[in-house]
């Protein structure tokens, strides 16, 4: 645990007490200090191309008063620093008039535990992984000419001090190993890329040769697309396969369930609480509690411990996602989704791991059903316009879907959907509910932030698949 | 007030000095400040206001040919030396790269040029908050815009860049942003679009109720779209997302993509890969600009450079490292480009509309669909369908797709380009695509 105040002029009392003086006639508000460590090891072309470590330290103050915020963020952890910031604050809510809210839920679950990733494996001995990685593919097959390979680690610590002093603290840890491979024949490249990652040391995902499964699997992505041909161009229907391709729930529904822009009421969804907006059986949560997820917290970046959030139950829409602020101005309480990339951004209502639910059918009989359509492995990311729904993501593994049977391969493409009524297409839900293997990150307002998603198969009646062919 | 060049002098020469005493034979260190000062307005009310002061050190050491990068944001020398100590450990334990070395000496930059990129006028929050009210006042003048938002940045930012080559140099900017994002809502639909304008010079911003009234109409004109079925048209580039695609064309000639192999572009160099009538310019010594510069985060030297000239590709953008692994100078493009843009052509934007009896009008692409290793392109679009040259109607959920290489060949440009951004296009057609839709 970070001691903030260890190396500052600054005392934790005299912190506390700018704190509950600036935000004394406030709603809301807190100083986040946040503490994190960070390395990048990356292998590209034969070589050991960087080795990066950063250091980062800095807090953010926050005062709300109604719907307005003021924010003011700083590396200087010092007595001028906070009093400015503070400053800073009251002269934005000159005319604040409210009634601090003291009450934070608390729990004393964790949901992965205190470790350094970065300090629990030598450089060395990632470096020797990431030669092997090199190794074990080049060798693997001819075509392969070009292996990128990265290990990426953090810790951060972070504490909230709320007016009154009430101290509320978390320690992150956060692993990703990455393998991109690109693979020539015949004149022709293509590349795969595939990826692990969690809340977990680097071995827990790595070790006894299990880098090798990441290998395969980009290698697989990339033998796959190698025969690939143009995509088809129009509305037909999709299957889905399970896993990764959850990042359809997270674009077509997720960004819309989100507090902030249903209370701003710019959301597709935000005059459809209580109705039916997906097929009947349809189910999906957002979950923060999952063990040593990517997008699981302990606490959310305002100090409320996370929880299970049902969004829609069986096709009915019953949740939206909120942090305080939003909470408390649609008189609901927050779901402790609540984050931020880090000190420099202010708290927004985000997704954590969200999820489609287990339905009954198999995926066999998903892809018998379809006469002329496309079944969807792999993403490689998606794109959401809230406002009027539209969502998209990119194929990077796909099939052609040829009278009940998986043809050839197709060429990557972008799928376009309605994301209030994309659900509603929904006719199969899978049995074969798989987590993706944790690699996402969601952007908002500039803000990126760790998330997992999960679904079975799933079969859509219709969409729109942006291919070439006529 | 952010951090003057003598501070951020001493805090590059102190770590240079001090990671030599460590064992570095060679050293670079870029320190820099930023401040910047955000309001922002919600349906014509304060909504957030934002204050940021971003401090930030890069430190790269070499010991012969290994090298090693640490960064941080706490500048307490305590801090620094037990960084730079990590990282002269770590520089000994990374293997060699033949190819690592600080730029070549006679490339460095000899001065920095002024280009008028600084602007000490400091804006109050109330005048901000001013400015704000009348660009929403413009922005909510019609009953069917449900929601506005808009935000005034300004931003201060100076920096350092040094190296044990005896290169030490910095510049200030600043920039002054306002933006505004509106929605409109019908029976039928509900949708949002947008308007901004950016400069260094706050008396260079545009007018607010300009920014206000446009964000209104763009939005306006998208309300009750209709998707169109899928064929093969062709499509008209508005200039803020044609610039998109010359960004990519960026990507594609980069120095490191080129020497992996990992670019559809890759030894393409003096080959026609756009049509005749296409040329393309960087110039980082453009007054103002936004992406003006006189050397790029190397220190090298950072000339103009004509990287298309009638459709024939006649440079890659290199730095250092890739450089020396391609054998070739580095051209002061480590970061990528400064002003980049598209010549001018020879049509006008209401003759390039009127060119087809029916075309497809492309303001906002969704989706990160360009492969540079193959070309393949696929993206989702929101437009308007002209006919006879005529806005007929809005569309969406549709998809638009080719291959880069024919996009290309098939591109003409319009006659008016303006430099706004860093990286300006005139509006453009591309014939052949697909369109996905119904």
């Amino acid at each position: 645990m970070s001691n903030f105040f260890d190396k500052s002029d600054l005392s934790r009392n005299e912190a506390e007490n700018i704190i509950s003086d600036t935000l004394k006639k406030c709603d809301d508000g807190e100083l986040y200090l946040e503490n994190s460590k960070s390395e990048n090891i990356v292998l590209d072309d034969n070589k050991i191309k960087n080795s990066d470590y950063n250091s980062d330290l800095g807090f953010g103050f926050r005062a709300v008063s109604g719907e307005v915020v003021a924010y003011s963020h700083s590396n200087e952890i010092s007595k001028n620093s906070l009093k400015q910031s503070s400053e800073n604050l009251k002269s934005t809510l000159k005319s604040a008039n409210g009634t601090y809210s003291y009450s934070i839920p608390r729990s004393n679950i964790k949901y992965y535990e205190n470790i350094n990733p970065i300090n629990q494996k030598t450089l060395n001995s990632k470096i020797d992984i990431l030669n092997k990685v090199n190794d074990y593919l080049r060798q693997k097959n001819s075509n392969v000419k070009q292996v990128t390979a990265n290990f990426s680690g953090e810790q951060k610590s972070i504490e909230i001090i709320r007016s009154g002093g009430e101290s509320l603290t978390d320690v992150r840890p956060l692993i990703r190993f990455n393998v991109s491979v690109m693979l020539e024949k015949n004149g022709r490249k293509e590349t795969g890329v595939y990826g692990v990652g969690g809340r977990q040391s680097y071995d827990t995902y790595l070790a006894n040769d299990k880098w090798k499964n990441v290998c395969d699997e980009a290698f697989r992505i990339a033998s796959v697309n190698l025969e690939s041909k143009p995509a088809p161009a129009g509305e037909m229907k999709v299957v889905l396969g399970p896993g990764w391709p959850a990042i359809l729930i997270h674009e077509a529904i997720g960004h819309g369930l989100e507090g902030d822009f249903n209370r701003k009421k710019t959301s597709a969804f935000h005059n459809l609480m209580g109705q039916k907006v997906a097929s009947e059986g349809v189910t999906i949560v957002d979950d923060g509690t999952l063990d040593n997820r990517r997008g699981s917290l302990t606490i959310d970046d305002e100090g409320t411990p996370t929880e299970k959030t049902v969004l829609i139950e069986n096709g009915i829409l019953k949740n939206f996602m909120q942090d305080r602020l939003n909470a408390r101005l649609m008189k609901t309480r927050s779901t402790g989704s609540g984050r931020r990339e880090n000190y420099r951004h202010i708290v927004l209502p985000r997704m954590r791991n969200t999820m489609m639910l287990n339905g009954k059918q198999t995926q066999d009989e998903m892809i018998k059903s379809v006469d002329k359509g496309i079944f969807a492995v792999s993403f490689g990311g998606g794109q959401v316009d809230i406002t009027s729904g539209k969502f998209v993501f990119n194929c990077t593994e796909a099939y052609e879907i040829v009278n009940g049977k998986i043809g050839s391969p197709i060429k990557g493409a972008t799928l376009i959907g309605d994301g209030p009524s994309i659900l509603k297409e929904v006719s199969m839900v899978g049995n074969d509910m798989k987590l993706d293997p944790g690699i996402g990150t969601c952007g908002k307002a500039g803000q990126g932030v760790p998330v997992g998603v999960a679904q079975p198969s799933i079969l859509i009646d219709k969409m729109t698949v942006g291919g070439t062919n006529l | 007030m952010v951090k003057d060049q003598e501070y951020l002098e001493k805090k590059a020469s102190y770590c240079l000095d001090f990671s030599k005493k460590l064992g570095a034979t060679d050293v670079s260190v870029n320190v820099g400040n930023s401040i910047s000062e955000t309001v922002n307005f919600r349906n014509r009310k304060l909504d957030e206001s934002n204050r940021s002061d971003n401090l930030g050190i890069n430190i790269t050491t070499y010991i012969g040919k290994k090298k090693s990068s640490i960064s941080s944001s706490n500048l307490l020398e305590d801090n620094l030396e037990t960084l730079i100590e990590k990282c002269i450990e770590t520089t000994k334990n990374t293997p060699e790269d033949e190819f690592n070395s600080l730029p070549d000496k006679n490339l460095l930059a000899k001065e920095v040029q002024d280009l008028n990129l600084y602007d000490d006028t400091h804006l109050e929050n109330n005048d901000k908050a001013e400015y704000l009210s009348k660009l929403e006042a413009a922005a909510s003048n019609n009953t069917k815009i449900i929601n506005t938002e808009s935000s005034f940045i300004e931003d201060k930012s100076n920096f350092i860049l040094a190296n044990s080559d005896g290169f030490c140099k910095g510049f200030k900017t600043s920039s002054f942003v306002a933006s505004s994002v509106a929605v409109a809502k019908d029976d039928q639909s509900m949708e949002r679009d947008y308007e901004y304008t950016l400069k260094c010079h706050l008396k260079d911003l545009k007018n607010a109720e300009e920014i206000g009234r446009k964000a209104a109409e763009y939005t306006l004109r998208k309300l009750n779209p209709k998707k169109i079925g899928s064929e093969k048209i062709a499509i008209i580039f508005d200039k803020r997302i044609a610039r998109g695609l010359l960004s990519t064309f960026a990507g594609a000639i980069s120095a490191s993509v080129i020497s992996r192999g990992t670019s559809f572009l890759k030894d393409k160099i003096n080959q026609k890969i756009f049509s005749d009538t296409i040329s393309i310019c960087d110039k980082p010594d453009i007054i103002k600009g936004q992406g003006s510069r006189s050397f790029d985060t190397e220190g090298v030297k950072t000339d103009s450079l004509k990287l298309v000239e009638q459709g024939i590709l006649k440079h890659y953008l290199i730095d250092t490292y890739y450089g020396n692994k391609l054998s070739l100078k580095s051209n002061g493009r480590c970061g990528g480009t400064s002003n980049l843009y598209f010549e001018k052509g020879k049509i006008s934007n209401e003759d390039l509309l009127s060119l087809n009896s029916k075309c497809l009008y492309i303001t906002e692409t969704i989706g990160r669909g360009s492969n540079i290793v193959t070309g393949d392109f696929s993206v989702g679009a929101t437009g308007f369908f002209v006919e006879n040259g005529e806005f007929k109607y809005p569309v969406n959920e549709i998809t638009i797709a080719g291959n880069l290489k024919d996009m290309f060949q098939n591109i003409t440009v319009a006659d008016d380009l303006e430099f706004e951004y860093s990286t300006n296009s005139p509006t453009i057609m591309i014939e052949g695509m697909v369109v996905a839709g119904k």
